[in-house]
């Protein structure tokens, strides 16, 4: 049930490492680490958005004002998509575009937090005191920044593309699902093209409590994913990032006249049940089912938490050997939802600028999920 | 029966209904729940979950029944959706216990660490000064709260489920604000459309009724005031409807290839013909003020089930009773159905059970199918006050009628609008 082409016509990217499709072509092969700020969250390192001009795509004022960091990544790199698909000025064909955003939350008001955990120790009536600073304290339009599927309203507000949109949440999983989902919807004629990605901010203390809970995060500097076997090295580092694909199936792209970047083929995803070899065996399972052959590149989504950082590395070198695999998190850092969106978009950018035939794109979930995606070369 | 009877007027495979589950503040299970909202009976009532004083809103359509340890909005939600899963399954007879021969598509409210757990960890840092996320940082690694890790992640909801009921694949988790409940149904519909699957299983949930989740919407002017009664406070379409009343539920449907259903000998409880959708870039809170998006989302679920407007028995409402849905929602009905409007009866479940947003879209699907099956459309309650901007034919005490398709509506924050068609028939 393969259908109809699926390609990649517009890629939008943002990251540590700049914007766009040329910035991160260097940075992947540049070798080095990506820039880390090992400071401001100490002792959690994250790998830092590169500042951006955000007027360049969210022109109003009060648009920005009105979304928290990651929905203006999101906002920011979904605009980037457009302009590179050449649709950004085209009306109609927004007006028509559906929309797949992978997604977490927003941000909290920190300070109010803190104010009001600090107020809630000596306070007599907790509940009501909880009530009241709540009612006073909130932003109301704070809520709006939070909602999981407020991206997606911001992107259909900002820049107009109101097909429809559904939002995923569940952190790696979701990423490869928004893909699978899109890239499936195309290729059986349901749709003739989605807007698929999603965007996610690092630079927060609330992902911070959340993932240390656990023992997920990596403290200290920078290492690189695959280097971070020994004792006391694993867990990932959070990367602020956002991603977007404008998706076509071939024959819409090339009745417009759109270059297709690349060939996103059925995406192969599952959960298994996480146990000694559980993510290998899925990987090798997927390999299968993708119809992967002989990647030129192997770009793996590990977050570097053991065990199945290591389990991947072994799985990915008997099915790929000879090729080489570069971890995006050594890239970007770790961007949870947005791991599948941008790999499969630099994936893309491989195979349009550089010529390769064939990419893998791994997502193992710290917890749960396991994704490959094949893209290969257009036409 | 030929081969050609499974597929739908486009050629598609046909979408049946072979299970149905419900949890509201009314009941436990389809019997409860029907036998409240037929006879009119609110499930709204005092929340007593928490500390209401100082709140402007006090009331909700919370589940009161069912609880967790701890009582937070995932582990709820998680709660409800198995009830409303169990339900459903044994109902269609599908696959064997723990082994579902289909898909998972969840419809599951935003997840955030609460302030009972924030509490628990500034407790942990003993911070002398303020408290602040450092402090919380430092908590969290005494390892002592690591099992929240998976309770506060977006995926775990469904995974739970997935391991549970043993779906296949990687289940999706969604959002589109209110109309998340619908769109699981879409997903799934779509889903055995393209052939993917056989069968569906689509939930939507919602336990989310706590402090912050309240005077979140309190504070964007969404809630009811009139707290007393409470039974009395969500008056879909009345003039003097002042805002939703939070509910909490859940809802599932078991969706099967028709063929596929039928080969198995399953009782086929009816048919999602269609489904539509429209996104509206607006505002992120208000509709476009032409309805346009609404219209198209309606247009797009006849268009999608083959019905023509005038094939529509009645409309399960998304009526939320806030001023801005329910005149929208008026509006975008009467353009899609012209003077016929007058005469469809229109009737909102909101009014006893309370907005159960991420849940609204399948917990009405399930309410609309039960319509259809019991020939008799629930009341909306409390329309003392028509609006004389919505010439409707809201019904008022359970009618009586022969009801074959139903439109149900769902709208959202951000834009989101969905619509499906519940049939009894294939179109």
């Amino acid at each position: 049930m393969s259908g109809r082409d699926v390609v990649v016509t517009g890629i939008g990217l943002v990251s540590c490492a700049g914007e766009g499709i040329e910035a991160h072509r260097a940075a992947f092969h540049a070798g080095v680490p990506a820039r880390t700020d090992a400071t401001s969250f100490a002792p959690y390192p994250v790998h830092p958005v590169a500042p951006l001009v955000l007027d360049g795509q969210i022109p109003k004022k009060s648009d920005q004002r009105q979304m928290e960091p990651w929905q203006r990544l999101g906002v920011f790199a979904a605009g980037l998509a457009l302009d590179s698909a050449g649709v950004k000025s085209d009306a109609a064909f927004k007006a028509n575009l559906h929309l797949v955003v992978a997604a977490g939350g927003g941000e909290r008001d920190y300070a109010v937090d803190g104010a009001i955990l600090t107020g809630l120790r000596d306070a007599a009536d907790p509940g009501a005191y909880l009530n009241e600073r709540l009612q006073n304290d909130l932003r109301p339009t704070l809520f709006l920044a939070q909602l999981s599927n407020l991206l997606a309203g911001n992107i259909a507000i900002v820049h107009g593309v109101t097909g429809a949109s559904r939002t995923f949440m569940g952190e790696e999983a979701c990423g490869t699902d928004a893909l699978r989902i899109a890239q499936a919807r195309i290729a059986s004629n349901q749709i003739d093209a989605m807007l698929v990605g999603g965007s996610y901010s690092a630079e927060r203390p609330d992902v911070l409590v959340v993932h240390e809970m656990g023992g997920y995060l990596r403290k200290g500097d920078y290492r690189p994913v695959f280097g971070r076997a020994g004792e006391g090295e694993a867990g990932f580092i959070l990367g602020s990032a956002a991603a977007f694909l404008v998706l076509e199936a071939a024959a819409h792209a090339a009745a417009r006249g759109a270059k297709a970047l690349a060939t996103i083929e059925p995406v192969a995803s599952d959960r298994t049940r996480r146990g000694p070899d559980s993510t290998a065996a899925s990987l090798e399972k997927l390999w299968q089912t993708s119809g992967m052959t002989g990647p030129d590149r192997v770009i793996s989504g590990a977050t570097g938490v053991a065990p199945i950082t290591t389990e991947e590395a072994e799985a990915l070198a008997r099915l790929a050997p000879g090729s080489p695999v570069t971890a995006l998190g050594d890239v970007i850092g770790h961007p949870l939802e947005i791991v599948a969106p941008f790999g499969a978009a630099l994936a893309a950018a491989l195979v349009a600028e550089e010529g390769a035939r064939e990419v893998a794109v791994t997502t193992i979930g710290h917890r749960r999920g396991e994704g490959l995606i094949r893209v290969t070369a257009a036409g | 029966m030929t081969k050609l009877s499974h597929r739908d007027p486009k050629g598609r495979p046909l979408v049946a209904v072979t299970g149905l589950g419900i949890v509201t503040s009314l009941g436990q299970g389809q019997a409860d729940n029907w036998a409240a909202l037929t006879a009119g009976r609110s499930g709204i009532h005092a929340i007593e979950r928490f500390p209401t004083t100082g709140l402007r809103t006090r009331i909700a359509g919370t589940v009161d029944f069912l609880d967790t340890e701890p009582l937070v909005a995932p582990a709820l939600s998680q709660r409800f959706a198995e009830e409303a899963a169990e339900e459903a399954i044994a109902q269609s007879g599908i696959g064997t216990k723990g082994d579902f021969p289909g898909a998972l598509f969840i419809a599951v409210p935003p997840v955030e660490m609460e302030w009972p757990q924030r509490q628990a960890l500034a407790e942990a840092a003993a911070e002398n000064g303020d408290v602040t996320y450092a402090g919380l940082q430092r908590a969290a690694a005494t390892r002592r709260f690591d099992p929240w890790h998976d309770l506060f992640i977006f995926g775990t909801v469904a995974d739970h489920i997935a391991e549970r009921f043993g779906t296949k694949g990687s289940p999706i988790s969604l959002s589109t604000a209110c109309s998340s409940g619908a769109t699981a149904i879409q997903l799934g519909v779509e889903a055995i459309r393209r052939g993917e699957t056989k069968a569906a299983l689509c939930i939507g949930t919602d336990g989310s009724v706590n402090p912050e989740s309240l005077i979140r919407f309190s504070l964007l002017s969404a809630l009811s005031t009139q707290n007393d009664p409470p039974e009395a406070a969500s008056k879909p379409f009345s003039k003097n409807r002042d805002g939703f009343v939070m509910g909490e539920g859940a809802a599932a449907l078991v969706l099967e290839d028709a063929e596929a259903a039928t080969a198995r000998g399953a009782k086929i409880l009816g048919y999602v013909l269609g489904c539509g959708e429209k996104g509206d870039g607006f505002h992120r809170t208000r509709s476009s003020p032409d309805g346009a998006p609404i219209i198209a989302a309606i247009r797009a679920a006849l268009d999608d089930a083959d019905t023509l407007p005038q094939a529509i028995n009645t409309i399960n409402a998304h009526g939320t009773s806030t001023p801005e849905n329910d005149k929208m929602e008026a509006m975008g009905c009467m353009a899609v159905f012209g003077a016929q409007m007058g005469t469809v009866p229109i009737s909102s479940n909101k009014s006893m059970i309370g907005h159960t947003l991420t849940a609204a879209g399948a917990v009405e699907a399930v309410i609309s199918l039960l319509t259809i099956a019991n020939g008799r459309i629930p009341p909306t309650i409390n329309y003392a006050v028509p609006d004389p901007g919505i010439p409707l034919d809201v019904v008022t005490e359970a009618r009586d009628a022969s009801v074959s398709r139903v439109l149900s509506n769902s709208f959202g924050f951000g834009g989101q609008n969905t619509c499906l068609v519940l049939a009894d028939e294939p179109a």
